[in-house]
C-alpha cells in the first residue's frame, strides 16, 4: 500500500505543479552577438569564430543565437547573419548546430570592412530582438574594440531597455591611441559600463576566451 | 550615569537620591515579600506541575507505542511464520499431488513385475530325474558269482556298460535342464532391478515428504514457542528485525545505484521523444518521462513478483485465484519486456546521439577526425543495449527487499519512537525541576534585595537571619505521587 500512496503522491505532485498558475521558469537562453566589421578590426573574425564555435557548443534546446554584424548602420534585421532557435530533439539542434557554423564560415569568408562602428545601433537590435524572443537569460556579445563612430545624421542618444540582460564585451583590443594615452581606453570602458549598467544590464568583459564558460553556464 | 529628574530627591546630589531609592525600593518589596513569594512559589510550583504532568503523559504514550510496537511485531512474526507454515503445506500438497498421481500406475507395475518374477520362478523350479526302474531289478543279477565262468562275467560287464552308459545320459540330461533353469534365473535380474529401482524412487518421496514434514514440524515448534514466550520472541524479533532493516536498506541503496545509471542511460535521448526544453517544477520533462518509466518498470516488477506470490506487498494480489494470478504474471511480464525492449532501443539512440555530437563538436573545434568510429565502438553500443534490456528485470527484484524494508522500518520506526519519547519524558523532566529551582533562587534574590529591613526583622525578633528565610519544597502532591509511581515502578 504504501508503495501505491508512493505513487500516487507523486502522480499528484506532477499533477499540481502542471496545473500551477505559477508562470514557470524559463530555462531557455538567447544570445545576441555582435560582431565588429569596421576598419582592421575584422582581422579579429577568426577569434570571433572560435567564440561562436564554442557558444554553439554550449547551446541546448529551445536556446536561440544570433550574430548581426556592427557597421555604419547596425539598427537593422539586415545586420542579422545568421539566427537560429534550437528545436527540442539533440539529433535536430546538432543539424542546426551544423548549418549556422556552415554559414558564419561563408560569411567570414566575403566580409568587408565598414567605415564607421555603430555599436549602440546593434545593442538596440538585439535588446529588439531578444526582449520579442522572451528567453529567461539575454546575453549579449560584443565583439569589438568598443569604439563607436557614427556617420553623421545618425542619432543613438537613446536609452537602451536592458532589464535582465547581461552584456559581454568580447576582446577588446587596445587601439594605438589607446597605446599612447591608456586613460582612452579606460574611459572607453567606463562609459560603456555606466551606459549599460545605467539602463538595467550588468555589464562584463572577457579579454581571456577561456573565461567564456561562466557566462553560458546555466 | 545620569538619574532621570522625576527620580532627584536631592538637587546636585544624584547618589543621594539613588540610596533614597534603594531604601524606598527595599520598604516596598519588604512589605511586598510575602505575595511575591507566594506568586513566585505558585508560578514556579506551577510551571513544574505542568511539566511533570507533561512527562507523565509521555510516558503513558511512550508505554502505550511500547505495547503497540510489541503488538505489531508479533502480528508480523506470527503472520510470516504462518506464511511459512502454509507455504510448507502447500509444497507437501504439490508434492503428493506430483508423487502420489503416479502411484497406481506404479502399484500395478510393480504387481506385474511381482506376478512375471514369480511366474519365472515357478518355471525354473528343479525336478529330479527319476531313477531308472531297471537297476533294481538287475540287483541280483550282479550277485550272481562268476566262479571264472566266462559267460557270466561277458553278461556282468555288459550289464555294467549298459549301466554306466545309463547313467551318463541321465547325468546329461540333468545338467541340460540345471542349464535351462539357471538361463530362466538370469532373465529374471532386470526385472529384480526394475523392481529395486521402482522401490528406492517411493523410497526417495517418501523421504522427501518425512523431511518437509519434519520442516513443518520446526515451523510449528518456533510458533508455539512465539504463542508462548512473548518476551523472548520479542527480544529476538526485535534484533532480527533491525538487522532486517540494514541489510534490506543496504540491498536497496543498490538498487537505488542500479537505477540511477538507468537512469542516465535513458533520460538524454528521451529528450528525442519528448523534447529537451519544457519543464515542470524545475525537472525538465524529459528527465521526469525518464524517471516514471523506471518507476513504472519498478512498479511492474512489483506485480509480477507479487503475483508470483514471492513477495505479500499487496494482499489483494495475493488473494487473487490462480487463473486471474497466472494471468497478471503473463500480463506484468509482457509490459517488463516491452519497456525493457523501449529502454533497450533508447539506449541505442544514446550512442547515435552521442556519436553525433561528438562529430559535432569535432567539426565546431576544428579538429574534425576521419576516424571518428573506432573498432571498439559496437562494445559499447551493445553494452549500453544489453544494461538498458537487463536493468529494468533486475530491478523487479527490489521488491524483495522492499517488503523487508517496509516489514522491519515499522519495527525500527516504533523504537525510535519510544526512544524520542522516552527523551521528551526526560527533558520535560528536567524542564521541570529547573524551573522549580528558578523558583527558589528568585525568592533568594528577592530576599538578598531586601537584606536590610530582614536584617531588623531578624534583630527585632531576636533570631539569626536564615531562620527567617523560607524553606521552599517541591509541591507535596506531585512528589508524593512520584514517590509512589516509583516504589510501584
Amino acid at each position: 500500500m504504501k508503495v501505491n500512496l508512493f505513487t500516487a503522491l507523486l502522480s499528484a505532485t506532477l499533477f499540481i505543479a502542471g496545473c500551477s498558475s505559477e508562470a514557470p521558469k524559463d530555462h531557455s537562453k538567447g544570445v545576441y552577438m555582435l560582431i565588429d566589421t569596421s576598419g582592421t578590426y575584422t582581422k579579429e573574425l577568426t577569434k570571433a569564430q572560435q567564440v561562436i564555435n564554442y557558444t554553439l557548443a554550449k547551446l541546448k534546446a529551445n536556446d536561440t543565437f544570433v550574430v548581426a554584424s556592427i557597421n555604419t548602420g547596425s539598427f537593422s534585421e539586415k545586420n542579422i547573419i545568421a539566427k537560429m532557435t534550437l528545436d527540442d530533439r539533440p539529433s535536430k539542434a546538432n543539424q542546426q548546430k551544423r548549418l549556422f557554423k556552415e554559414s558564419m564560415d561563408a560569411y567570414v569568408k566575403k566580409v568587408k570592412s565598414s567605415p564607421y562602428t555603430d555599436i549602440s545601433g546593434g545593442i538596440l537590435q538585439a535588446t529588439e530582438y531578444l526582449n520579442e524572443k522572451g528567453h529567461g537569460a539575454k546575453t549579449i556579445f560584443i565583439f569589438s574594440d568598443l569604439k563607436e563612430e557614427l556617420k553623421k545624421g545618425y542619432k543613438r542618444d537613446i536609452p537602451f531597455e536592458l532589464n535582465g540582460f547581461s552584456v559581454v564585451a568580447l576582446n577588446v583590443t587596445k587601439l594605438h591611441s589607446d597605446n599612447v594615452d591608456p586613460r582612452k581606453y579606460m574611459d572607453r570602458m567606463e562609459m560603456w559600463r555606466a551606459k549599460t549598467e545605467e539602463n538595467g544590464g550588468t555589464w562584463l568583459v572577457i579579454n581571456d576566451l577561456e573565461h567564456l564558460e561562466k557566462i553560458l553556464k546555466r | 550615569m545620569q538619574l532621570p529628574s522625576y527620580m532627584i530627591f536631592v538637587e546636585g546630589s544624584p547618589a543621594l537620591s539613588l540610596v533614597i531609592w534603594f531604601v524606598i525600593g527595599s520598604v516596598v518589596l519588604y512589605l511586598m515579600r510575602a505575595p511575591a513569594h507566594q506568586a513566585i512559589r505558585a508560578g514556579s510550583a506551577l510551571l513544574y506541575r505542568m511539566l511533570r504532568l507533561t512527562s507523565r503523559s509521555i510516558l503513558v504514550t511512550k508505554d502505550r507505542v511500547k505495547v503497540r510496537n510489541t503488538e505489531v511485531l508479533l502480528s508480523n512474526a506470527r503472520e510470516a511464520n504462518e506464511h511459512m507454515i502454509e507455504r510448507e503445506f502447500d509444497r507437501i500438497e504439490s508434492s503428493v499431488k506430483k508423487d502420489l498421481a503416479g502411484y497406481p500406475a506404479m502399484q500395478h507395475k510393480i504387481a506385474q513385475t511381482i506376478t512375471h518374477v514369480d511366474e519365472t520362478y515357478q518355471s525354473s523350479g528343479e525336478i529330479p530325474p527319476t531313477p531308472p526302474g531297471w537297476v533294481e531289478a538287475i540287483e541280483p543279477i550282479t550277485k550272481i558269482k562268476s566262479d571264472g565262468d566266462s559267460m557270466v562275467e561277458t553278461i556282468l560287464a555288459g550289464i555294467k556298460n549298459g549301466l554306466e552308459k545309463g547313467q551318463d545320459k541321465a547325468l546329461n540330461l540333468y545338467r541340460k535342464n540345471s542349464k535351462k533353469r539357471h538361463d530362466i534365473l538370469k532373465g529374471m535380474a532386470p526385472q529384480w532391478r526394475t523392481l529395486q529401482k521402482d522401490l528406492n524412487v517411493v523410497d526417495g518421496r517418501i523421504k522427501n515428504v518425512l523431511e518437509r514434514s519434519k520442516h513443518i514440524d520446526h515451523q510449528m515448534n518456533e510458533y508455539e514457542t512465539l504463542l508462548k514466550d512473548q518476551d523472548k520472541a520479542k527480544l529476538s524479533l526485535s534484533s532480527s528485525s533491525i538487522t532486517q532493516f540494514f541489510i534490506a536498506g543496504f540491498v536497496l541503496i543498490i538498487a537505488i545505484g542500479g537505477a540511477m545509471i538507468n537512469f542516465n542511460l535513458i533520460a538524454r535521448p528521451m529528450q528525442e521523444m519528448v523534447g529537451g526544453s519544457d519543464y515542470i517544477m524545475n525537472f525538465r520533462v524529459s528527465d521526469v518521462a525518464a524517471l516514471v518509466i523506471i518507476l513504472v518498470e519498478v512498479s511492474m516488477g512489483l506485480f509480477l513478483m507479487e503475483s508470483l506470490r514471492i513477495t505479500r506487498l499487496f494482499p489483494v494480489i495475493g488473494a487473487l485465484n490462480d487463473k486471474v494470478r497466472i494471468r497478471m504474471v503473463i500480463v506484468s511480464f509482457v509490459f517488463l519486456f516491452l519497456l525493457a525492449s523501449i529502454e533497450a532501443g533508447l539506449a541505442f539512440m544514446r550512442e547515435l546521439l552521442s556519436q553525433d555530437e561528438a562529430a559535432m563538436l569535432s567539426s565546431l573545434s576544428g579538429t574534425a577526425s576521419a576516424h571518428l568510429e573506432s573498432s571498439g565502438a559496437w562494445i559499447t553500443t551493445a553494452s549500453q543495449m544489453g544494461m538498458g534490456f537487463v536493468l529494468p528485470f533486475a530491478l523487479t527484484f527490489i521488491a524483495i527487499p522492499l517488503e523487508s524494508f517496509i516489514h522491519s522500518f515499522r519495527t525500527v520506526f516504533g523504537v525510535v519512537i519510544v526512544a524520542a519519547l522516552h527523551f521528551l519524558a526526560y527533558l520535560s523532566r528536567f524542564a521541570g525541576s529547573f524551573f522549580l529551582g528558578f523558583g527558589k533562587m528568585l525568592i533568594n534574590i528577592y530576599d538578598l534585595l531586601i537584606f536590610f529591613p530582614l536584617w531588623i526583622e531578624s534583630k527585632v525578633q531576636g533570631k539569626e537571619l536564615y531562620q527567617i528565610m523560607p524553606v521552599i519544597k517541591a509541591p507535596k502532591n506531585i512528589t508524593t505521587q512520584n514517590k509512589e509511581k516509583d516504589s510501584e515502578g
